[in-house]
């Protein structure tokens, strides 16, 4: 498992494109939201916490055909369907690979942004903590979002259309604690319902991605 | 004589065909008493006019847009279990009912709402989740239509279904949370003692008791045509490779 997930990470960084991409994406947002609702800053404040997480859906969105649609094609995704790995690992796997080189980037870039975006100052700390809790659970959702379209031609636009739905729980729980945290509220529980929606992506939708590539395999 | 002899396409379609006249008789009793009673025989409510009458298709339109998708989550883990192929096609058929079922919701919510809360949408957490249930049932038709294989198809979309269910059920409470909303509360339960006034409420039985039988009357049709499209389509293979 642990080869599989070095290997994914080589062929993110080696083959270029996906890691940077969805970075620079996120980053296009935060550029152009002011640009579309002007620069006031009370304004900007008021919704810099529901943009960076709507970034961060759209930017984790992008690179999402990339987690099974290669393996698909060159056919390593047979070899790993019928490795001795069990195919839920295997999802778990690729999905991790996903966040360490889309999540993670930008849950190190969003502080930056944020100062573009003008939230306010105690919003920093819960932004980080928020992002770094939450992406995980869009890696995952969006694999199993993957995992579905995998077998189509042209299943990007699908994908969005699949995966958006399930990502709205999410982008609440996340956005809330960003919006109570950076104006001094209690950020308790949509912090724990945050950690509880990944929690339980991992621990489920690796199995419902398996099931789901098994059956695009047959 | 168990139930699961109706998962055999030949019994299923022999069943339904002697069924169908019947519900379909039954359902546009129902529907044409309760609308006619409820437009026509009920008085204005002295707080609402005349709009309070939008009832009688928007709430068993709502009832109904969420009994769809239950019944479809149960036809789904049918099929991912017992694998009887007129239980996925039970599920495919009831999709764009569900869908037309919670657009119908939506509409006539928001032309209640217009004169009542003076706004045709608001984020209320009734009026987000729906939306949210719409967008799910979109999801859920486009990867059918997408894959060709009809049982890769109908594996995907029952797990979709399923995963489906869980985020929408978050959501409810996600959007629960996040927001306080103008909707009213249920203002219909069986053990409650304040109901609606009986005036209104009589009518109301009848529309939800018309919408139930509607929607089984269009999912047995809707599956009728899909086993008879399958059908088609074996002959057409067996045709071309004779």
């Amino acid at each position: 498992m642990r080869a599989l997930l070095l290997r994914d990470l080589r062929l993110a960084f080696r083959a270029g494109g996906g890691f940077g991409l969805s970075l620079a994406f996120f980053l296009m947002v935060a550029v152009i939201v002011p640009l579309g609702v002007g620069p006031a800053p009370a304004t900007l404040a008021l919704i810099a916490a529901g943009v960076l997480w709507v970034g961060a859906l759209l930017a984790a969105l992008l690179s999402l055909d990339r987690i099974f649609a290669l393996d698909y094609e060159d056919g390593s995704l047979d070899l790993l369907a019928t490795s001795p790995l069990p195919l839920g690992g295997v999802v778990a796997m690729k999905a991790l690979a996903h966040w360490l080189t889309t999540g993670l980037p930008l849950v190190a870039a969003s502080p930056v942004l944020a100062v573009l975006l003008n939230l306010p100052a105690q919003g920093y700390f819960w932004l980080l903590v928020s992002l770094a809790i939450g992406t995980p659970a869009l890696s995952i959702i969006g694999a199993f979002g993957a995992s579905l379209t995998v077998g189509l031609k042209r299943g990007g636009l699908l994908l969005g259309l699949l995966v958006l739905p399930l990502y709205i729980p999410t982008l609440i729980f996340g956005a809330e604690v960003v919006k109570s945290g950076a104006a001094g509220a209690a950020i308790g529980t949509p912090l724990a319902a945050l950690a509880a929606i990944t929690a339980g992506a991992w621990a489920g939708l690796p199995l419902a991605a398996a099931m789901a590539i098994g059956a695009n395999l047959r | 004589m168990s139930i699961w002899e109706y998962a055999n396409p030949k019994k299923f379609m022999e069943t339904s065909a002697l069924a169908l006249p019947w519900l379909t008789g039954l359902s546009a009793a129902f529907l044409g008493a309760g609308l006619f009673w409820g437009y026509f025989l009920t008085p204005d409510a002295a707080k609402f006019g005349s709009t309070v009458k939008i009832i009688y298709l928007h709430v068993p339109a709502a009832m109904m847009a969420i009994s769809a998708w239950m019944m479809m989550l149960v036809a789904s883990l049918i099929w991912l279990i017992r694998r009887h192929h007129v239980s996925a096609l039970a599920a495919k058929a009831a999709a764009p009912i569900g869908l037309t079922f919670t657009l119908i919701g939506l509409v006539t919510g928001a032309i209640w709402g217009q004169p009542m809360w003076g706004t045709w949408w608001a984020w209320d957490p009734r009026l987000t989740s729906f939306l949210i249930l719409t967008l799910f049932y979109f999801g859920y038709i486009a990867l059918w239509q997408a894959i060709e294989d009809p049982d890769t198809a109908a594996d995907l979309t029952a797990v979709l279904c399923i995963v489906g269910s869980v985020f929408a059920f978050l959501s409810r409470y996600a959007v629960l949370f996040w927001n306080q909303g103008l909707h009213q509360g249920a203002s219909l339960s069986l053990d409650k003692q304040q109901n609606v006034s009986d005036v209104y409420w009589l009518p109301l039985l009848a529309c939800i008791a018309g919408f139930v039988l509607l929607f089984v009357t269009l999912v047995l049709l809707r599956t009728r045509t899909e086993i008879r499209a399958r059908r088609m389509a074996a002959l057409l293979v067996r045709e071309r490779s004779a």
